[in-house]
């Protein structure tokens, strides 16, 4: 069992009580909504005649069904019309303050909260939404809930849950250049696999992780889910506080200075022991790109597609699956994959850093003929903060669409959709068969950088060549 | 129209009231609610189109369409009710038409457990009871009398002994199978819980 960890500091002071059936009562500190799974939630309520206990601890935003080219009322799509309606009734009815398109603080839920200050150390935090993990890189304990819990938050903002076990992702050395976190994170999740995090906390620890930026660390922990741990976190230090700093709403004068006073006693402590630890060298990490049907089917850019012998036996089914379904050869390199689609956006990289990286690439450059690449950033404060820098018009002098914030293609649950089985590069989160709107529609994950990389030669290519230009 | 839909709560013991006979085996949830029905926000008004189609097709004859019916809301079917897909939408349908508890000779997997998770006991008998329960004529509007700890079932001077899951019975009797309710049981601490977390307290334009 675990002892004396972020983790454990974090459940012990938030846990109510024990439960007869063996889970713990846990507080929730923050509660992050938006309008796909939360009808159904304050239906629920409405049938029990239940209040929302604590309003002032729930946030909502709208991101999944936004379109981000049209955006006026009523939206064309009827059912997204209704969902955001439906999101605003439940917001005002229950006085849940809600950052709608146009209010200068919309976006996707995991990119606004932390922008906002809500995102603060030590915390719990809960929304129905499996990414809700990034919010751990403020070294708060942040999870994704299903509907049903959604109704248990708002009602008593508590939820019954099993304590998680915490493995220690120690990452040791340091990223090289041209290598970014979403290169580090598939390398774990690869090296781990998809189901290795299941019943655990990850806490992403190490030199290489200390020197990551706040919006690098996001980034990881976004991707905590992927490897099927339900939470990842790491320690707070003076980068999160800086971030943290003078935000909307962050502590502010006296309160600033006892917040950091508590928020650094949290920290994993020295004598800490841990349910298992991993140890992942980053200076072997290259430009990782994925090549199959989930976040773990991945491979450096200069390797080659493993073939059926490299294959652990316990993952041959769907690596077969997978070489099927992607039309991709086993031993094959996966450099040099023509693109049709190129996608920067989404919660994990969606944010302005993310955006400034994959600028630099596209400077002075066009995106390749019959590649269609659009940008959509994370929200509209990311939207703002870029076209002052001016990105937005690098990016279309290069030839990309430059959209209003949401989730876009990342679901594709607006009209963002690849058709037939186009390939896109996508800065996105996940690979799954169908994702991104075409039942055949193939996705490479990848790093920012490395999209506008493909988006300028029209195939997958090494960061690193255009960086050094 | 009926009351205003309010759904079972916390601790369930009994179940009082009318019964409706619906005979039938494998009656799958695409006939409890049509496919149709799914694009809602909210599970309000699916009530009303609980059994859409079959109720068109008989024209005002469909047991749920009986003025005699109305009110009832105890459910008595055969074998393998509830088959097919896994939508929470059919046991809901059914709550919010009425139904409190439900009685058959076997349930669909799936639709079992989701009608546990919405505070639906499901009962089971032998073929032949069920069979003599579809045929009581009942004429003084008994009402039939189930009793959770016991797993009866009582009408009149009969009494009946109903089958269901141990683990089932713990949930409903213990309230468990409601996890708002349990949690809410525990008001007073949360109250006091977040009086005690230091970021409530220095985080001020949170309130
Ligand atoms: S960007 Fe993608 S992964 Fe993130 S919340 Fe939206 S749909 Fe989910």
């Amino acid at each position: 069992m675990s002892r004396n960890t972020l983790f454990d500091k974090v459940w012990q002071l938030h846990k109510v009580s024990s439960l007869p059936g063996g889970a713990d009562q846990v507080f929730i500190g923050l509660h992050l909504i938006h309008e796909v799974t939360s009808p159904q939630a304050f239906g629920a309520l409405k049938d029990k005649n239940l209040k929302v206990k604590f309003p002032e601890r729930t946030i909502a935003t709208v991101d999944h069904i936004v379109p981000t080219d049209n955006q006026t009322r009523p939206f064309k799509d009827n059912l997204a019309e209704q969902m955001i309606n439906t999101l605003e009734k439940n917001c005002i009815e229950n006085k849940i303050k809600f950052f709608n398109i146009g209010s200068g603080n919309q976006g996707i839920v995991h990119v606004v909260a932390p922008e906002l200050g809500l995102t603060q150390p030590g915390m719990t935090i809960a929304c129905g939404d499996s990414h809700t993990s990034t919010h751990g890189a403020f070294g708060s304990i942040a999870f994704g809930i299903g509907t049903s819990q959604v109704r248990d938050v708002l009602a008593t903002q508590t939820i019954a849950m099993n304590k998680l076990k915490v493995r220690q992702i120690w990452c040791k050395n340091k990223l090289s250049s041209g290598v970014f976190a979403k290169d580090l994170v598939l390398y774990i999740i690869q090296k781990l696999g998809v189901k290795a995090g299941v019943g655990y906390a990850y806490e992403f620890a190490g030199p290489a992780i200390s020197n990551l930026s706040m919006e690098e660390r996001m980034t990881i922990c976004n991707m905590s889910i992927e490897g099927g741990a339900r939470c990842g976190y790491i320690n707070p230090d003076q980068k999160t506080f800086s971030y943290i700093k003078d935000k909307l709403f962050s502590p502010k004068n006296e309160d600033w200075d006892r917040a950091i006073n508590w928020w650094k006693s949290l920290k994993s402590e020295k004598n800490a022991s841990y349910d298992d630890v991993v140890e992942i060298d980053a200076s072997n990490v290259d430009p990782t790109v994925t090549w199959g049907i989930t976040p773990a089917q991945s491979v450096g850019i200069n390797q080659k597609i493993p073939s059926k012998l490299e294959i652990d036996p316990n993952d041959r089914f769907i690596a077969d699956e997978a070489y099927d379904y992607m039309g991709f050869k086993p031993g094959q390199l996966i450099k040099n994959t023509p693109i049709d689609v190129c996608f920067i956006g989404s919660c994990t990289n969606g944010r302005i850093s993310d955006l400034r990286v994959a600028a630099k690439v596209v400077q002075h450059s066009k995106v390749a003929k019959n590649v269609k690449a659009f940008v959509v950033p994370g929200s509209e404060k990311v939207a703002k903060e870029a076209k002052e820098e001016g990105l937005d018009k690098i990016f279309q002098d290069a030839g990309f669409q430059w959209r209003e914030p949401g989730c876009s293609m990342c679901l594709a649950m607006n009209s963002d959709k690849l058709t037939g089985n186009q390939i896109s590069a996508s800065s996105s989160n996940r690979n799954f068969k169908g994702r991104q709107g075409s039942p055949s529609g193939r996705t490479l994950l990848m790093s920012p950088a490395m999209v506008a990389a493909a988006a300028i030669s029209g195939k997958v290519t090494d960061v690193r060549e255009f960086i050094k230009k | 129209m009926r009351n205003k839909f309010s759904p079972p709560t916390g601790k369930l013991t009994t179940v009082v009231g009318k019964p409706i006979m619906l005979i039938g085996d494998d009656i799958d949830t695409d006939r409890i609610i049509p496919a149709r029905f799914l694009k809602c926000v909210s599970f309000d008004n699916l009530g009303q189109s609980v059994f859409a189609d079959d109720r068109k097709k008989l024209d005002g004859r469909h047991p749920f369409d009986l003025e005699k019916n109305q009110g009832a809301s105890i459910l008595i079917v055969n074998s393998n009710f509830g088959c097919g897909s896994s939508r929470e939408h059919a046991p809901q349908a059914l709550l919010r038409w009425g139904i409190r508890t439900i009685i058959g000779e076997s349930f669909a997997e799936i639709f079992y457990s989701n009608c546990i998770a919405i505070g639906v006991p499901c009962f089971t008998l032998s073929k032949e009871l069920i069979k003599n329960i579809q045929n009581i004529k009942n004429q003084d509007n008994d009402l039939f009398e189930i009793n959770i700890l016991e797993s009866t079932v009582k009408y009149g001077s009969m009494k009946l002994n109903l089958e269901i899951k141990n683990s089932s019975k713990k949930m409903f009797l213990s309230g468990e199978w409601d996890a708002t309710s349990t949690l809410l049981e525990n008001l007073n601490l949360i109250e006091k819980k977040i009086n005690e977390l230091p970021y409530v307290k220095f985080n001020k334009s949170l309130h």
